[in-house]
This record gives structure tokens, sequence and C-alpha cells, in this order.
């Protein structure tokens, strides 16, 4: 009946799950109890939960990534505190067992949850209203694409108090995570959450890619794109050709664990080295689809804030591309030491060190961007020189590990760990921040405090260098990754340094929610809101508009003459929203409850099928069926806002702007 | 939304060339497992046999199901086909690479 399910399934004798599931209970208690006692669950399932709109789907996109956030960071420092005791005789306070799911679940979350949510959120938010749409080409699929990231996320924190969660590291290696060496639940956890948010971010992927080749306002040609929206598409391909390659080898490993195949296994004929392949063909891309977008936010903040349009926007917009086909022929630089030949080294050594130029020419374009600008140093501004020098710095020692023969000596040591979070904290987690603080007057009307901004960054910057230098010393010393404990006397003041610096970006993440909480209590002062819906005096169509934009974002489809649309609009004198014009009725798609239906009952299968509990599983597979088959019949799934309506708040809008300049 | 903006270029086929592809699907589906279960070929033929029937496979797929030709109004198509092709070719031509050294070098073989 409850297929593997059992009480002893729940951790009830580990005391920091018990902690940590009282935590999370009250918690949640004391949210459901708000909204209760606030009266907000209908508003709440009305405009948010069932919302197709692209801004309310970002916003909620981002919370999901920030919990994830919370959750990652919550592992990172156990790791950190764990190494920093567990030296000598002392075992430290996680025992094997308890530390592998820990590293496990941090890389998982971090990347599938906090990175990949993030990044959807922010491309929701900011590409519909920066190419002068309404939404995006398939409203339904945008909803469902943020449930099937949502639910899976859920399973990954469900496996923290019944069951387990992998103890296989991120990618989960065969033959470790086998039947055969795995036989617990961790595994399934894993895949499961895998596939399940690898659905959601392959629409996406397919969503973005037509809304941008489809619904581009007028004029706008390619080569008038802004480049965030550019980045954006480059990621889209990337995100279709990569997501599938993940969906079959997490496919091939779980017909391994539930159907005993064989095609990863020790025995029967299996390669586990082909595994390491066919993931990391995925892998790669991922790195840069993950980078890219954070890119095209630096570009926008970075001209902005330089009061200069982007030099070079056409080799920018090449180099994106070049990057989006060489991230495709670099994957084996993850497993240089599997035992290929120096022929395969070489082809992939050299190609990594390739990818490094176009990137060197973004960095140049910044430059060249801030030189003889007018730079302004807003606290936006701040992570994005805190991400140039860093990420440097980052990609020099991936070229490093790019040499083969100098890879043989690093690998699998701490030293790629200390690479990859100076490129990731570096370059995507800053970019996003930075697009956070540069995009959030946009969608919620009012700006985020700045002192407290300028705070979270030095903290962060600060805490980083403090955490992952040291990294690159034990690595070099040659302490290995995913160690548990170890004795020897040398790498020991490193790691407690580290330690250090893990407590420093804590004190990073207490100034974000700071920065938050302060922003949202003194939203109403006049110097914190956002009247005119450009407080940056920036440069492209998203600011054109009203913060928060309408719900239908333009009442006109604005109309593109130049690259940079609202800059030339502004400069020539032109009202790029045309104000009182002729309103037409705007075509619109409805709410609807089936993204969360389906997620739920996707939720369902998976945790049937992670059980063996296949009567759940297969209510969880017909309900999802039934609902698309629901929908797919439904055809009353849009309607028309009629122009009253339109020019209400189009009126609204002007009056408020009017207001604002008279105050001024 | 785009689904409700009637746009040029779009094949949307017929109840006859459904059948047609259909039936090919069918045929070729059945010529691969007939293959593999009638032992009629050494293995390393029959993979390979099978392999090029997936590709015809494929491509019954894309021109009855999906619709795509050389015409100019699809030429996002043909492209975005193009870029798929390539991809796929680098990433399985790079996987056969790799495993084959690997094979040579670690004696898995």
């Amino acid at each position: 009946m409850f297929g593997k399910l059992t009480l002893s399934a729940i951790p009830y004798d580990v005391p920091i799950l018990v902690g940590t599931f009282i935590g999370a209970a009250i918690a949640g208690l004391a949210v459901v109890g708000l909204i209760t006692y606030y009266g907000k669950w209908g508003y709440l399932w009305r405009e948010w939960l069932t919302s197709v709109d692209h801004k309310r789907i970002g916003v909620m996109y981002i919370v999901v990534a920030l919990v994830a956030l919370f959750r990652g960071f919550a592992d990172a420092i156990m790791m950190r505190s764990q190494l920093a005791l567990a030296y000598a005789g002392n075992p430290g306070y996680l025992p094997p067992h308890h530390y592998d799911q820990i590293f496990s679940a941090h890389g998982t979350i971090m990347i599938f949850f906090m990175a990949m949510a993030f990044m959807q959120g922010l491309m929701n938010i900011v590409v519909p209203l920066q190419i002068g749409a309404r939404d995006v080409a398939f409203p339904f699929v945008n909803t469902l694409s943020f449930w099937m990231t949502t639910i899976s996320f859920l399973l990954v924190n469900i496996s923290l108090f019944i069951g387990e969660f992998s103890q296989c590291g991120w990618l989960a290696y065969p033959p470790l995570s086998e039947q055969q060496f795995s036989p617990g639940v961790g595994v399934d956890y894993y895949i499961w959450a895998v596939q399940l948010s690898g659905v959601g971010t392959l629409l996406t992927g397919v969503n973005f890619f037509a809304t941008i080749v489809k619904m581009r306002a007028p004029g706008m040609t390619y080569m008038r794109m802004p480049v965030f929206t550019w980045t954006i598409f480059c990621t889209t391909v990337l995100i279709m050709v990569a997501f599938p390659i993940l969906t079959v080898a997490m496919g091939l490993l779980g017909l391994d664990r539930y159907l005993g195949m064989h095609f990863f296994t020790n025995d029967g004929g299996g390669n586990q080295m082909l595994y390491l392949s066919v993931i990391w063909g995925w892998g790669h891309p991922e790195v840069y689809i993950l980078v890219l977008p954070a890119f095209g936010a630096f570009s926008e903040i970075t001209q902005t804030f330089s009061r200069k349009p982007l030099f070079g926007y056409k080799t920018m917009v090449y180099a994106t591309a070049s990057i989006m086909v060489l991230s495709l022929v670099v994957w084996v630089h993850h497993f240089f030491t599997m035992g290929a030949g120096p022929n395969v080294n070489a082809f992939f050594g050299i190609m990594t060190m390739i990818i490094a130029v176009p990137t060197g020419v973004k960095i140049f374009n910044w430059l060249f961007t801030m030189y003889k600008g007018r730079i302004e140093f807003h606290a936006t501004m701040y992570w994005v020189i805190g991400f140039m020098i860093t990420f440097s710095i980052g990609g020099m020692t991936g070229v490093m590990l790019a040499i083969p023969a100098s890879d043989f000596v690093l690998h699998n040591s701490l030293f790629v760990i200390a690479h990859f979070h100076n490129v990731i904290i570096g370059g995507v987690y800053f970019g996003y921040v930075a697009a956070m603080n540069f995009w959030f007057p946009k969608s919620f009307g009012f700006k985020l405090n700045e002192a407290w901004g300028k705070r979270a960054f030095w903290c962060w910057f600060i805490g980083f260098y403090v955490a992952f230098m040291p990294l690159y010393v034990v690595g070099f010393e040659g302490m290995t990754r995913r160690m548990n404990h170890y004795d020897n006397p040398e790498w020991h003041p490193w790691l407690l340094i580290a330690e250090a610096g893990a407590v420093l970006i804590a004190c990073g993440i207490v100034c974000q929610l700071t920065q938050l909480y302060v922003s949202i209590r003194d939203r109403n002062l006049a110097e914190n809101r956002d009247l005119t819906g450009d407080p940056w005096n920036a440069r492209t169509l998203e600011w054109s508009t009203s913060s928060p934009p309408p719900f239908y974002n333009f009442a006109i489809l604005p109309e593109v003459h130049e690259l940079d649309a609202f800059a030339h609009d502004k400069e020539a004198g032109i009202d790029t929203r045309r104000a009182g014009g002729d309103y037409q009725p705007i075509h619109m798609p409805k709410n609807t409850a089936c993204g969360f239906l389906i997620g739920a009952f996707s939720f369902v299968l998976g945790f049937g099928a992670i059980w063996y509990i296949w009567w759940l599983a297969a209510v969880g597979l017909i309900g999802v069926i039934a609902t698309v088959i629901a929908r797919s019949a439904d055809n009353d799934v849009d309607y028309y806002v009629p122009v009253s309506e339109v020019a209400r708040i189009e009126q609204e809008h002007t009056h408020n702007l009017m207001a604002a300049q008279a105050a001024e | 939304m785009a689904d409700h903006i009637s746009s040029s270029g779009e094949g949307h086929g017929s109840v006859g060339s459904y059948a047609t592809g259909f039936v090919l699907a069918v045929i070729l589906t059945v010529a691969s497992f007939g293959l593999v279960m009638s032992h009629a070929m050494s293995p390393s033929a029959t993979g390979g046999a099978i392999a090029l029937l997936a590709v015809v496979q494929i491509v019954v797929h894309l021109i009855y199901f999906l619709h795509m030709n050389g015409s100019s109004e699809q030429r996002w198509n043909v492209m975005a086909f193009t870029f798929t092709v390539l991809s796929v070719l680098v990433l399985v031509g790079g996987t056969m690479f790799i495993m084959h050294d690997t094979s040579i070098n670690m004696m898995s073989r």
C-alpha cells in the first residue's frame, strides 16, 4: 500500500533535522496564519498562483529562488563548519551519511532551484517589456513552467523530513548512484526533482524563443534588440539543445534503477563513463545558460549608469552568439582524467581556451563603456564592478584548468570548487542581484534601499574572497573535494579562514533581507517612489511604461526606430507611450489554475514513484493527462480589455506622471 | 497569444499526409523490431541498421507531422533545423570520439 514508505523513513532521531523541521513548521504556520488573518487566500489564488501575467510569474520565480538561496546557503555553512571542526581525530558534527546528502543537496539546489529559477524570473519580468510585447507567446505554458520548477523544489525539501536525499554529488555519477550502491530513495528524489524541473525549464526555453522571434515590437529588427534580450535569446537556444540531453541521462539512470537495466552499471555491459560524457553534454552548456543572462544584465546596467550607449553592441552580440556555439564543444574539460587519449583532451582543452576569447571581449566592452562615461556609483553598479574583478580571476583559473596537464594535478581538488564558485558567485550571482536591484522598481514601483544594498555588496564581495581564496590554496596542497574529515595540519588554518568567509557571506544575506525590509517599509517616501517609470534614465523599452506596468504592458505598442529605442525617443522628443492616442481593445489571456493543477499532480506522480507507491503515481499521471486534455478542450482562454478600461488606467498613469513632474 | 495571431508559412497538413506519415512510421518501427528479433544480421550490423532506420524515422516525422519543407516562408524552421542537426552531430560525434578513445586507453573492450 505505501511502497517503501514506513514510519522509520522519518528521521526523528536526527536532532538537526528535527530542529529544522520544527523551525520550518513554525515559519510555515506563521505564513499560513498571517494570510488567513488578513483574508488574503482569495487574492493570492486569483492574482498570483493562477496568474498568467509574465511579470507576476517572474516575481514568484524570484521568491522561489530566494527561498532556495537560504536553503542552499544553510547547507553551505554547515559544510564549512564541519570542515572547520573535523580535524585531527575530531569527527565533526556531521556523520558522512548526512554530510554527503548536504553537499549533494547544496549543488542541486543552488543550480536547479536558485540560479535557474532566478534566471527564469528575470527573463519573465524583463524580456516581454523590453521587446515591447504584451505577454509571452504561450502564457499558459509559462505558468506551467513555473509550477514544475516549484514542485520539484518542494520534492527536494520534502526529502529532508521524509526519507533522505542523494549522497552522490550534484550530478549523481554512476555506478555510485546505481541501485547496487545507493539502494535508498535519495537518488530517486534527485532524479524526479531534476526531471520534473527540466520539463519546466525546457518549456520556458521554447516559450521565450517563440516570444523573441515572433512578438518583437514593430521596427525592432534583430540588430535593434537590447543586449539582455539577445543573451536570453541565446540562452533559450542552449536550453532547447541541452535540456533534452539531461532528460535522456536521467531517464537512462532511472531505467537502470527502476527496471534493472544496464546502461551505466558495472556489470551486464554497462558503461558508467558514457554517463559522464552525456551528463556534461548538458552540464557545460548549462553553465552558459546561467551566465549569459547575467552578462546581458551587466550590459544594460553598465550603459545606464555610465550615461552612454554600450561600447561595441555588435561585438557584444557576436560574442554572445559565439559563446552559445562554443559552449557545445567543451564538455570533456570536466573529465580530462577519465582516460580518453591526448587527441580528445587536446581538442577539448583548446576549445575551452578559445571560449575565453569572446568572454574577454565582453569584459573589454564593459570597461570601454565605462571609460569616459559619467559613472554613477549606484549600489547596482557596485555589483557590476565587483563582478568584473571577480569573474576575471575566476576566468583565469578556468583557463588553468583547461590545460589537461594541470587539470590532472587539480582535478577533484578544492581548487575546482574555488574556481567554479569564483565564476558562479562572481558572475551569475552578482549578475542576478545587480539585475534584481536594477529592475526591482519596474516590478513594484519603488526603489530598493541603496545603503543596505552597498552593505550587502561589501559583505558578499569580501566574504567571497575570504571564503574561497583559501580553497585555492588547500586545493594546491592536495585536499580533495567532498572530504568529510582530515588530519593534515597545513589545511586546518585555511579552512578556519574559509569558515570566517562563509560567516561574512551570511552577513551579506542578512543585509539583503534587511534591504528588502527597509525598502518595503519606506516604499511611500517620495525619493523611493518611481512615478515616471524611468527611475534610472535608462535606454530600453521596459522603462517607457509605468512602474509597475499595467497588466497589458503597453496601451499602444511602441514603434522602434533605432537600437535603444527609448533613449532614441527621449532624445528625439517622441512620446513612446503616445498617451491619449487611439486605444484599441487589447487581447489578453485569462488566468488559469491548470498550470498549478498539472504541477500538483506531477508532485503526486514524483512522490509516488520515489517511494514505489504505484497507485499514487498512477493517480498523479492520470491527473496530469486529464488536466492537459481538459485545458486543450477549453476555448474560453482569452478576452478583450475594453477601450474605456485602457483609457482609465492610462489616464491615471498620466495623472501620476504630471504630479511627479509638478513636484520636481 | 501568438496562437491566436494567424501567421503565414505554417503548413497544417491533411488527413492524407498524416495517414501516409503514420503508415511509414509504423513500417519503420516494425522493421526495426523485426531486424532485432529475427537475428537476421550480425549484432554490429543490426546496430547500424536500426540507427539508419531511426534517422529515416526522424525525417518522416519532420516532413509529415511537423510539416517541414524548403519553402521560403520556412526560413526560420530550416535555420533552426540546421542548427539542431549541427548540435546533434557535434554531441553524438563528439561522444563517439571520446568513448572510442577511452575504450582503447582503458581497455574496456
